[in-house]
């Protein structure tokens, strides 16, 4: 499944589409930064309610496929900026984290 | 072994939202070099722990970073307050973050682990009121 139709599929609202193709091989939740470089995969949707520009070096480095943020949350401009320039992914979901997720598990 | 090439970075101290630029930037060169995106993934992820440490712990330092054909080698060193038990600080869980970083996402403790996880070889020494220097090596297969 590419991050397009995940997206489609679980209504998420595109934030930064730096690379639609990009495959969802997974998925992984969480806000603690180290555990997300410690334990998400490559190619994984990284599903958090964390929107500081922290989470843009995060997602360079473990190389999620998308990160999802939950609840609704939106983080500032700049933080936009700053993934577009990183060609990394940001969608944004109204559910909370545990609904995301429950949906992902289902398509992958 | 005189082939290497050197990268140096000054990591500073007072940036948290810039904090990562130098392994961001590592990350680059070394998949300029063609190294496999494991290598890559694992020598970025190790030298973020330790760069993102030394900005929220020891108010900044220096990293090196040494590219080999067979194994990448980080040297981070700082002059902030040293860690008194490097054995504790090693824990899963154990960190002295304070609050104003754990709502950035920092402090869970899983930093140290996972440089240690992420690498080959790893070497920390470090002396109270003096500094830390860190030294990870990256084999490449
Ligand atoms: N460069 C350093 N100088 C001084 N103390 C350090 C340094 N690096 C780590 N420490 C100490 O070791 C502890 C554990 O570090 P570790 O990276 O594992 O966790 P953390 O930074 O607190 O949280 P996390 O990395 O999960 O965001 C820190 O809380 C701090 O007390
Ligand atoms: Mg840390």
């Amino acid at each position: 499944m590419t991050v397009a139709e995940m997206a489609k599929e679980l209504s998420l609202k595109p934030l930064v589409a730096a690379d639609e193709t990009r495959e969802v091989t997974g998925g992984y939740a969480g806000d603690l930064l180290s555990w997300v470089m410690g334990r998400a995969q490559s190619g994984d949707a990284w599903v958090t309610i964390m929107s500081n520009a922290n989470i843009v070096a995060v997602a360079t480095l473990a190389d999620p496929s998308a990160v999802i943020l939950s609840e609704g949350v939106l983080p500032e401009e700049n933080v936009l900026k700053l993934a577009e320039t990183k060609g990394v992914n940001i969608y944004m979901s109204e559910e909370d984290t545990f609904s995301v997720c429950g949906k992902l598990a289902k398509l992958l | 072994m005189s082939d290497e090439l050197k990268f140096h970075f000054d990591v500073h101290g007072d940036n948290f939202t810039s904090a990562g630029e130098a392994s961001v930037e590592v990350k680059k060169k070394l998949r300029q070099l063609g190294f496999p995106p494991d290598v890559i993934r694992r020598v970025s992820i190790a030298m973020y722990e330790g760069e993102i440490n030394m900005v929220i712990h020891a108010r900044g330092g220096e990293a090196d970073v040494l590219v080999y054909p067979d194994r990448i080698v980080i040297v981070l060193e700082d002059h902030g307050p040293g860690i008194a038990n490097i054995d504790l600080a090693m824990q899963e869980g154990y960190s002295t973050a304070p609050d104003s970083v754990r709502s950035l996402g920092f402090g869970a403790g899983m930093g140290l682990p996972n440089m240690k996880r992420y690498t080959e070889e790893m070497n920390i020494e470090s002396t109270v009121g003096v500094g830390t220097k860190i030294t990870m090596v990256v084999k490449v297969q």
